[in-house]
């Protein structure tokens, strides 16, 4: 048993993390920049946002790996540099999570759509995965997390790929997002998505970034009822939707007390793994924290 | 017939109405190849190219809309119909060039500076060009200087920006800003949409309008065409 499946052998919720891409933004990420470079380029700040989770009371971390593939990366032209910087994502997350806290290989979508509906193959989409899967845990991830997925095929070539690079040396978890009227962009439903990721043997399934908590919570539903007994559910959502303030500034209108809400919500639908999205903050995951007793 | 002409759906015989609703029903499926043989065939038979594009493939492609609208359809379904449309209007276009027939509106759309997502984009963009719209696509990581360029090259009547980072709406006001200072403003509706986006953001910014989704975006970009066509006639 690894780090992370410890984690729900000796508790009834893992607490996650909160967002690593709008925390970089405050540490003066510029607009568009690529944040993996900052694994190399400004490691402690990365270190800094990790941090400020672990103190706030997060037992998973996560890997500013999220555009790790060579295809988002290509459009920074860093493609040559998937491996060094997903390490270094790793060694980071690592460093700071200790022994205590699991380190989750965050592993987003490639951004573009699989043949036919676009030009990317399935092929070359597993490749690419297969790199980034196997420098993350080259650097010491104890899970990896597909993360924000739409399309069951993309789900397909990760976790393939995955498993091509690392065999069964970490477990593999999949949240994908269901932003569209009940649905992914691509028309998966909750259901779809639970059953066809289980049919792939992974355990560890859930919902990630959208709307808001509102949204993810009709989605876990769906997922709650339907789920097999050895199936552990995940729910990170965003901090609600972002607002544009006067100045140019984009707060999240979820606050830390609309989330520690969210949470205790998700634990009474039997969700296990609880943690944030986009917009949240250290703040977000310390009410997450006490409202669930784990403070 | 003269080659322009567009005959009422209603007044055709039985024949063509099934013909182009085949193609319709084609065209809902995604079955490019079949589009394409339904738009030849009603060319041979001496149809103008306006009247195979608006009750062939315009009439489907509202179809196709209003299901995604509605969430019968998702991008997946679109796609492969926006791409058969696509291969049909490669038969049609130049003959609509010899024609001289008019154009609906002309959208110029990009995604801000700073992003890089486009899939978005890309299905307004082909949603757009199904309904009848010329689209200038200015690509990914657009900035002001080159959406301000673009809109006054090509006397654009709407304008659509995308955005899929929280980081990079803020951009959308940039634009809006410099659309002022140019005396452009008045001259193109501002539609914007991306994930993060809400309602509330696109009023903010002082945009036209904010596009749930692809339906949504041509849905508005007609009704402002038929606002400004009424106010020209008025």
């Amino acid at each position: 048993m690894n780090r992370f499946e410890r984690l729900f052998a000796e508790h009834e919720v893992v607490l996650g993390d909160g967002a690593m891409g709008t925390m970089l933004q405050r540490l003066g990420l510029t607009t568009g920049g690529a944040p993996e470079l900052w694994n190399v380029e400004a490691p402690d700040k990365v270190k800094q946002v990790h941090q400020g989770y672990v103190d706030a009371g997060s037992m998973i971390i996560t890997t500013n790996s999220f555009g790790g593939t060579r295809f988002r990366l290509a459009l920074h032209n860093l493609e040559d540099r998937v491996a060094e910087l997903n390490r270094a994502a790793a060694r980071i997350a690592r460093e700071v999570a200790g022994d205590q806290v699991a380190v989750a290989g965050s592993m987003g979508p490639t951004g573009e759509l699989l043949f036919p509906l676009g030009t990317l193959n399935f092929d070359d989409a597993k490749a690419g995965f297969a790199e980034q899967a196997a420098a993350l845990v080259e650097g010491g991830v104890d899970f990896l997390l597909i993360e924000t997925m739409s399309a069951l095929e993309e789900v397909q070539a990760a976790i393939e790929g995955a498993r091509e690079a690392v065999g069964d040396a970490v477990p593999i978890a999949v949240t994908m997002t269901f932003d569209t009227r009940g649905h992914t962009m691509m028309g998966v439903s909750p259901a779809q998505a639970l059953e066809a990721i289980y049919g792939w043997d992974i355990r560890y399934i859930g919902s990630n970034c959208g709307n808001g908590p509102a949204e993810i919570e009709d989605a876990i539903r769906q997922m709650a009822e339907k789920k097999p007994e050895d199936v552990i559910l995940i729910a990170q959502s965003n901090a609600g939707i972002p607002r544009w303030k006067k100045g140019g500034e984009i707060v999240y209108d979820g606050t830390p007390e609309v989330m520690a809400e969210y949470a205790l919500r998700m634990k009474e639908l039997g969700v296990r793994y609880i943690g944030a999205c986009c917009g949240s903050t250290p703040d977000h995951i310390r009410a997450m924290a006490e409202a669930l007793g784990l403070r | 017939m003269s080659e322009n002409e567009v005959v009422p759906f209603d007044e055709l015989p039985e024949e063509l109405q099934t013909l182009y609703e085949d193609m319709q029903d084609d065209l809902y499926d995604g079955l490019a190849d079949k589009v394409v043989e339904g738009t030849r065939r009603a060319l041979e038979m001496g149809r103008s190219p306006r009247e195979v594009l608006a009750h062939g493939l315009v009439a489907g492609m509202d179809i196709v809309g209003e299901d995604f609208g509605a969430g019968r359809l998702f991008v997946p379904e679109v796609l492969m119909a926006a791409k058969a449309m696509k291969a049909a209007m490669e038969v049609l276009r130049p003959l609509l060039v010899e024609t001289g027939a008019p154009k609906i509106g002309t959208f110029v759309i990009g995604t801000v500076k700073g992003d890089i997502h486009d899939i978005g984009k890309n299905l307004v963009g082909m949603m757009l060009e199904g309904a009848g719209f010329e689209v200038i696509d200015l690509g990914i990581n657009t900035d002001a200087d080159k959406f301000v360029a673009a809109v006054r090259e090509h006397n654009a009547d709407l304008l659509g920006m995308s955005a899929l980072l929280t980081t990079t709406m803020p951009y959308m006001k940039v634009v809006i800003d410099r659309l002022i200072e140019e005396n452009l403003r008045d001259q193109v509706k501002v539609l914007v949409g991306g994930a993060p986006l809400s309602e509330a953001f696109a009023e903010e910014i002082g945009a036209d309008a904010y596009c749930r989704d692809a339906a949504v975006a041509v849905e508005v970009a007609k009704k402002f065409m038929a606002i400004k066509r009424g106010q020209q006639a008025a």
